[in-house]
């Protein structure tokens, strides 16, 4: 008895002791954080009042009232809606594509997925380039369609759409590799099998492939969706958010909030929005959608 | 009865209905064909989009400065522009704390997962579903959401503008816990308990069979892991002030607002190749490690 509780007690120290310095660093920098911006979002602490004083909800109310936030807040749903379904598609494609054995299948993989190993910050100035007027590429391009010179990144109603064309050549490759390994998962006997019964190409696409492939689908979808969530990086060089807000997305304005308008209550209050948000869709994932797809 | 006389036709009816299939046959497989060559075109037309602004990068970081705002095409090629700006901005010393951060960050990662999904794995302790659900949350909500509260935490811990302090919140990875929990898992009981019978002890086993035999994972996990930390901006970004602590992307951003006054778009080219180059070669010369790394850690539990 003696024996056995000391065994427990021991396995349990073990258990701890290999699990507390990946506990530590998460506790500094995920828990600890979570609950101090809860905490300091019911305070409201700026540059008129520096010594916070207790709000409540005040700061959320705020926000409310903010239209700048609700515009980054549509400004981000639009951007996710524009991005998303557009480079799943695309990464389907792809993938079908990059599937098939043949030559140049490997040059294929490789152009399609090369984006995502560049930084973002260095993608933003590469687009930035190509979107310059009368210097770059699609700005020439754009500017030959519309019969007239465009400013892309400087004019609000082409922005987001700029932004959104580079982001899906950015990330299309990356989620087409995980459909290319969903892809290679499917038994190879099941296409025979709709080859032998005269099922063609196309309806075996339907039939087989995107039906079986749906768990990656809703893999890359959250993925994706809590990815245009954190997007930030090519803002700070391509538009700060500009012209008048119409590519500002929720981080650069916590990023703007915090370090260029000091408003510390409001900074909070935004990440915690932030941190329900990303909660809310990835757990889609773990808890929900993920028991109503069916696996084969 | 047959008219005998019909026979002939009949006979002529027998063969010409293979001919008619075959006819079809041949007309679907032509069909087939133009459709794959159109598919095949398709999808290379896309390839060669996607490869399209890279080249345009790489043809004006080449380009000498008068041909990279003229309007025509110039076949003119140069190395000043790297040169320039290469000595421009400590471009040397960028690149020396990027490979430091992302090692440091890497190296330290790879000892706290390893013991974390050992014990999640194999070790029956109070509370560790808890636990394994709280290590969720960072997968959930991972460390550049929390910009914001992260930036206040390291300034209480006085770490600001210090290499240590860019790496301190991945020193733990809850990703890279659940890949190797998972491979772990897979490994078979009966190796634990015939090492134990020799008497080897835990830690020995661990470190023995179960980190060998999970290379795959630890290769994956490292590729994801660098290629994300040498990539990310804006945390370095908030967390560095001074040249010598700041990363090739920082740099990168520093060095672009810097030449925005005009024309200068062959360094920035210049310089953004400088920043991408490195990865880049790496990816070329590893691609099947690369891209089979990035399917290893997309496919969860």
């Amino acid at each position: 008895m003696i024996a056995g509780w000391s065994e427990k007690l021991r396995r349990n120290g073990f258990g701890w002791g290999l699990v507390l310095p990946s506990l530590l660093f998460l506790c500094l920098f995920t828990y600890y954080p979570m609950l101090k911006s809860v905490w300091l979002s019911l305070y409201e602490k700026n540059l008129a009042t520096p010594e916070p004083i207790f709000v409540g909800f005040g700061n959320y109310a705020n926000l409310l009232k903010d239209p700048v936030f609700i515009k980054v807040f549509g400004n981000n749903i639009w951007f996710a809606i524009g991005t998303v379904p557009t480079s799943l598609g695309l990464a389907f494609l792809m993938a079908l594509f990059a599937d098939k054995a043949m030559k140049g299948r490997g040059l294929a993989r490789l152009a399609f997925f090369y984006p995502n190993m560049i930084p973002m910050i260095a993608v933003a100035n590469i687009w930035l380039f190509l979107y310059t007027p009368h210097f770059g590429l699609f700005a020439r391009l754009a500017s030959w369609i519309a019969e007239q010179p465009i400013n892309l990144l400087g004019t609000p109603n082409t922005v987001m759409g700029a932004l959104m064309f580079m982001m899906v050549w950015k990330e299309a490759g990356y989620f087409m590799i995980f459909y290319l390994a969903g892809m290679q998962q499917i038994p190879k006997d099941l296409y025979e099998a709709a080859a032998v019964n005269g099922v063609g190409a196309l309806a075996s696409i339907r039939r087989i492939t995107i039906p079986l492939t749906m768990p990656t689908t809703l893999f890359v979808a959250v993925v994706a969706i809590t990815n245009s969530f954190k997007l930030v990086d090519h803002l700070w060089i391509m538009t700060k958010g500009g012209p008048n807000n119409a590519s500002n997305l929720l981080l650069y304005y916590i990023y703007d909030t915090t370090f260029n308008f000091y408003d510390q209550g409001m900074a909070a209050s935004m990440t915690v929005v932030m941190i329900v948000l990303l909660l809310v869709i990835s757990s889609m994932q773990f808890f929900g959608w993920d028991r109503k797809i069916h696996y084969e | 009865m047959d008219n005998p006389l019909k026979l002939p036709l009949l006979m002529k009816q027998n063969k010409r209905k293979p001919l008619e299939e075959d006819r079809a046959l041949s007309s679907e497989s032509s069909r087939r064909r133009i459709l794959q060559v159109l598919w095949h075109g398709i999808g290379f037309g896309f390839a060669a989009l996607w490869i399209l602004p890279f080249v345009w990068v790489v043809r004006t970081a080449f380009l000498p400065k008068e041909s990279a705002i003229g309007s025509g095409w110039s076949w003119g090629w140069t190395f000043d522009n790297l040169i320039h700006v290469w000595h421009g901005a400590p471009f040397g010393q960028f690149l020396l704390n990027t490979l430091l951060v992302c090692s440091g960050v890497l190296a330290v990662q790879l000892i706290t997962m390893t013991m974390a999904a050992y014990a999640f794995a194999r070790v029956r302790f109070a509370g560790r579903d808890l636990l394994f659900m709280l290590f969720l949350v960072q997968i959930m909500v991972p460390p550049d959401i929390l910009i914001f509260s992260n930036y206040q935490v390291l300034n209480e811990m006085g770490l600001l503008d210090t290499k240590l302090g860019i790496m301190l919140p991945y020193f733990a990875s809850s990703f890279g816990v659940f890949l190797l929990r998972q491979s772990f898992k897979q490994l078979p009981n009966e190796l634990d308990e015939a090492a134990r019978v020799e008497g080897a002890s835990r830690l020995h086993i661990l470190s023995r069979i179960y980190v060998p035999l999970s290379r795959p994972i630890y290769v994956s996990f490292a590729i994801v892991s660098v290629s994300f930390h040498w990539n990310d901006f804006l945390w370095p970004l908030i967390v560095t002030n001074s040249e010598e602590n700041r990363l090739l992307t920082v740099g990168l951003a520093m060095f672009a607002k810097s030449t925005e006054s005009g024309a200068q778009w062959s360094d920035v080219c210049a310089a953004t190749l400088i920043v991408s180059a490195p990865l880049m070669i790496g990816f070329l010369l590893f691609q099947r490690q690369v891209i089979g790394s990035f399917m290893n850690s997309g496919i969860k539990g």
